[in-house]
């Protein structure tokens, strides 16, 4: 018996941590081991190495050119700056988070409070599903059913609403997620102290799941501030300033564009080529803004919940 | 009231979702009937004479005359990269996700966690534009021609052979994807390595096996179903993909790539290059018929998801995660 104390085999015979009492590890074990985890750490070098990449060689063509007065100089034709895509985002953004985040808001809500049995099956696959349509197919229709045959032109409109469609299914599944964490101590005592369903549900149960929601609304904006084609479609491009009462028939600036036209792909001029590695750049940005929110909400939601 | 306005809100994505099929087969059903069966199978995308076109009416399909499509070159385009981002992408997700788990400490962990949250958000455009001017130019100039080199000139091997072009085409658009489903997989299957309970795992280095083996044997099994759904949920956001394709392909229109470095298309890159010149078809037609594309896209991208959520709750009672494993 291996495993038997040392008192019990009397002195003189080796103890677990003695040298001989554990059969030697043989070499191929430990080489099998070592073989395997090395591998691991090869796919894991193999993730680190084009993020890394990727992430410099934008910054290393884009900040030796950058100059902050990009942020509210003009883009005229090739050159200037890029205050109208600026602008043209995050009204695009704003527009889909108003839009798709009530309607998201309200389906997580419905889904995770009120719907039972099979009708909750279908609703939660049709966002399900929805989610796993490609976007350049959403651009798609948006442009043969919005653009064209409800006459809407290119525009802010149409861009906000398809862009509002590619995002329900974050915000919405987020919501139900965080509702359905809700501990049902927290109704139950709302309950047990008098307060009425709807007041406690306002107050109590979706003040509890903001956390929750909010990740989802900045997965959601990383995404909307990230999309080009259903855009191109939809929002086309302009250096006009995106107008709220012209929300049809007025396409719309935004920054992917200018990434993808303005790159050395389609044009020879360096000045655009610069205003394209000068967009990238910013939604770089803005993407490890919204994950560095997204970590800070999740570590203070932590905090309180302790 | 909150009960009611849910109610409504929760209609929307089903609506939207019939509003987008019903929008497609409209648009798409004179193509369906006028370009039939052969669409699947030929190599051709002619949207007829340029300068004195003629319209023909065929059957009550409007088109201009010598309009001839076939989508074969962009199915195949599209099945082809995903599965080369699949052989590439899931070896390595799975690798990194039992390193980050097993090896990692924790606070180096989350650290990690960093760089595929940021890869699944970087916009898919700047994607592509890495792919253009830094990465496709580097693979064509210091590791393919190495590669064609010395590739025996045999069957399937043979297809690694040939010219290696200037870095657009069939393998740089598959390694861009395999670093676009990286993150998806990689997260969800470091989520559910995480949620492996200790006792198996306690149980298989008790009974003798190196932590090598308990990982292969014991962990890697117990998740498997979860990590088949999100290389399914991956290889969806793999065929779908547009940007950094049609910015890394070269839309080479009529065409099957004849070996691995040749520019070729998919169907999204199709869609998003071609919409313009499709617009100048006064007769609808090349819209018609991008309409049928976009559709056999989206049955292909639904059917694979579905199928992703229906084997993973079938054998592990669990729900997938929506969107892109961030």
């Amino acid at each position: 018996m291996s495993g038997t104390p040392a008192a019990e085999r009397g002195a003189g015979s080796p103890g677990p941590h003695d040298a001989g009492y554990w059969p030697p590890v043989s070499r191929r074990r430990k080489a099998g081991n070592l073989v395997f985890w090395g591998v691991c750490l090869i796919a894991l070098a193999l993730v680190i190495v084009p993020t890394v990449w990727l992430v410099a060689g934008v910054l290393v063509r884009a900040i030796p050119h950058f100059h902050f007065s990009v942020l509210w100089t003009k883009t005229e034709q090739l050159t200037g700056g890029l205050l109208q895509p600026i602008i043209g985002t995050l009204v695009i953004t704003i527009g889909a988070m108003i839009i798709g985040g009530i309607i998201s808001v309200l389906t997580g809500l419905y889904l995770s409070e009120f719907a039972v049995g099979r009708h909750r099956g279908v609703l939660r696959g049709a966002y399900e599903v929805l989610a796993g349509i490609p976007s350049i197919v959403l651009g798609f229709v948006g442009y043969v059913a919005l653009v064209v045959d409800l006459h809407m032109g290119f525009g802010l409109l149409p861009a906000v609403l398809v862009i509002s469609v590619l995002t329900i299914p974050y915000i919405t599944k987020s919501t139900e997620t965080a509702l359905s964490q809700v501990p049902s101590g927290y109704r139950e005592g709302a309950e047990a102290l008098g307060i009425p369903t709807s007041w406690a549900m306002r107050k109590i149960v979706l003040k509890t799941a903001v956390p929750g929601m909010i990740t989802g609304f900045l997965i959601a904006a990383a995404i909307a501030v990230g999309e080009t084609a259903p855009l191109l479609f939809t929002a086309n491009f302009s250096d006009q300033f995106p107008s709220l009462v012209h929300v049809t028939h007025q396409s719309v600036p935004y920054l992917t564009d200018v990434v993808y036209t303005f790159s050395a792909l389609f044009q020879p001029v360096n000045s655009a080529n610069v205003l394209s590695y000068d967009a990238a750049l910013l939604l770089l940005v803005f993407v490890l803004v919204l994950i560095l929110l997204g970590r800070a909400v999740a570590a203070i939601a932590r905090r309180n919940s302790e | 009231m909150l009960r009611w306005l849910g109610g409504i809100a929760a209609v929307i994505p089903l609506l939207a979702l019939g509003f987008i099929l019903v929008v497609l087969l409209l648009e798409a059903i004179p193509a369906l009937r006028y370009n039939g069966l052969h669409f699947f199978t030929k190599s051709v995308w002619d949207e007829g004479t340029g300068y004195n076109a003629v319209i023909v009416n065929t059957g009550g399909v409007k088109h201009l005359s010598g309009a001839d499509y076939g989508a074969l070159p962009e199915i195949a385009g599209t099945l082809a990269t995903s599965l080369i981002a699949l052989i590439f992408g899931v070896p390595i997700s799975i690798g990194a996700a039992l390193f980050i788990v097993e090896r990692l400490p924790r606070r180096l962990a989350s650290g990690v966690g960093i760089f595929l949250e940021l890869l699944a958000g970087i916009p898919s455009v700047i994607i592509g534009l890495w792919g253009a001017l830094t990465f496709g130019p580097f693979i064509a100039h210091d590791i393919t021609p190495w590669i064609a080199r010395n590739m025996p000139d045999v069957p399937v091997l043979n297809y690694f052979r040939g010219n290696t072009g200037n870095g657009e085409g069939l393998l740089t658009s598959g390694l861009v994807l395999a670093i676009m489903i990286i993150p998806i997989v990689a997260s969800t299957s470091r989520d559910l390595i995480r949620g492996v309970p200790i006792l198996p795992r306690e149980g298989a280095i008790a009974l003798g096996m190196s932590d090598a083996q308990t990982a292969r044997k014991v962990t890697l099994p117990w998740v498997s179903s979860g990590i088949i759904g999100a290389v399914v949920l991956g290889l969806g956001r793999a065929l779908g993909e547009t940007m950094a394709v049609a910015m890394t392909c070269g839309v080479a229109l009529g065409s099957v790539p004849g070996n691995l470095y040749t520019t070729m298309t998919t169907i999204a890159a199709t869609i998003v290059t071609n919409l313009d010149t499709a617009f100048l078809d006064g007769t609808g037609f090349a819209v018609r018929t991008i309409a049928e594309l976009a559709l056999v896209l989206m049955v292909i991208t639904l059917a694979v998801n579905v199928a992703a959520r229906w084997l993973v709750r079938k054998v592990s009672g669990t729900a997938l995660p929506v969107g892109r494993g961030v």
